[in-house]
């Protein structure tokens, strides 16, 4: 395959992965890397590497929309960004001390996860409680539009939602993904903030919580400028397309199929991590 | 509007948010496509192995060789260059979060912010 192949099919699945990944809200990045590695036969490091940076691309392009239109949940953000880009750090840093194969385990068992979190059913409304005092003190409740005008909500269980978030930071700097998912399950879950603030106020956090682990990726050579050139841009342009048409799609069965995608690929880098075909 | 250019509220801080993130992301992918182009145009050779890791050349590990090779006009290390520049978007964004939370006087975030910053900062030193 001559280097224009190559970069040509790798921009064309990463256009796909973005824009399946913007339709359905799951994003772009979870796919990427076991694309590459189980396909492509990148090594995980390169792929990691390259997810990673599509990451930041995606997500700070995503965000700039969100936070103009004021879903986003800036001192949330901020806050819970602490608990991340610690995280972030750490699990970067064990990177370097696991096997591939222990990478690929952990990646397959994140990838089953997410998909069962997004197969699940949704829990119905919650009741109403009073604020949790660190919510109240850091002043992280507040509100968001709706076609109804202006809607207010208070936020709960505080140090759980840090908790999750430090976790998740670790799995983002550890296989190089956004792990929004982890993001939004602590902030809609376990802080109970409403599915859009969380999820707008996730994107919004991810590019700071990858930026975190990108320096750590520089320097150990993870990342690959002729191999991430190609998946960056058609992952950004992919997600692009994706939130443009995203109202007028059905996205329900959409969302199944992909979840379930998820779940071969997830089983997929399982078994290779367990068998140790790299 | 006058008035507005001394108030620091959430919503204008928002909105500058935004217009740095969208600047920061299209500029990075100016630069890649750049490289990119150059790249593929220029490249001789069998496809790398990125099956094997080998790590990439120190070239292309550190800020320093990077420009280097940016000023020789190396696509690979355009590409990169632009990616850095992807990579101090969210440094920038966070930069100015705390200028924002100390203009309005929300010395809490102040100093979330900074530790943010903090962490960012340091974890450039980290290998």
């Amino acid at each position: 395959m001559t280097v224009l192949t190559f970069t040509l099919l790798i921009l064309i699945c990463a256009f796909c992965a973005g824009l399946l990944g913007a339709l359905t809200g799951l994003g772009g990045g979870i796919i990427i890397v076991p694309l590459l590695v189980l396909v492509f036969k990148v090594n995980i490091h390169y792929a990691s590497g390259a997810s990673l940076i599509s990451v930041i691309a995606t997500s700070s392009g995503a965000a700039a929309a969100y936070v103009r239109e004021g879903y986003s949940n800036v001192r949330i953000g901020m806050f819970l960004e602490v608990a991340t880009t610690f995280g972030a750090v750490i699990g970067a840093f064990v990177v370097a001390l696991v096997s591939p194969a222990a990478i690929a385990i952990i990646f397959g068992l994140v990838l089953l996860f997410s998909s069962y979190l997004s197969l699940r059913k949704q829990p119905a409304t919650r009741g109403t409680h009073p604020p949790d005092r660190f919510a109240v003190m850091l002043r992280l409740n507040g509100d968001y539009p709706t076609p109804q005008g202006k809607k207010s909500y208070t936020v709960r269980r505080v140090p759980l939602g840090f908790a999750v978030c430090y976790c998740a930071g670790i799995v983002s700097g550890l296989l190089g993904i956004g792990s929004g998912a982890l993001k939004v399950l602590g902030m809609d879950q376990a802080m109970e903030i409403p599915f859009k603030v969380s999820t707008a106020t996730s994107n919004f956090m991810i590019g700071v919580t990858a930026a975190a682990s990108a320096g750590i990726y520089f320097h150990r050579g993870y990342v690959d400028p002729a191999l991430v050139m190609p998946v960056m841009l058609g992952v950004l342009f992919g997600a692009f397309v994706g939130a443009r048409i995203l109202p007028g799609a059905g996205t329900r069965y959409l969302r199944i199929l992909f979840s379930i995608a998820i779940l071969a690929l997830g089983a997929e880098m399982l078994l290779k991590g367990l068998t140790g075909k790299l | 509007m006058a008035d507005a250019h001394n108030q620091w509220t959430d919503e204008r801080m928002d909105q500058i948010i935004s217009v740095l993130l969208r600047t920061g992301v299209l500029l990075a992918c100016a630069v890649v496509i750049i490289g990119g182009i150059f790249y593929v145009v220029h490249h001789k050779g069998p496809l790398p192995d990125y099956h094997t890791f080998q790590s990439e050349p120190a070239n292309l590990r550190g800020f320093h060789g990077i420009l280097k090779g940016v000023l020789a006009s190396v696509g690979r290390n355009w590409i990169q260059f632009g990616l850095v520049v992807l990579v101090a978007t969210p440094f920038a964004r966070v930069a100015f979060s705390v200028f924002a939370f100390f203009k309005e006087k929300d010395w809490t975030y102040v100093v979330l912010t900074l530790i943010v910053l903090g962490v960012l900062v340091g974890s450039l030193f980290g290998k």
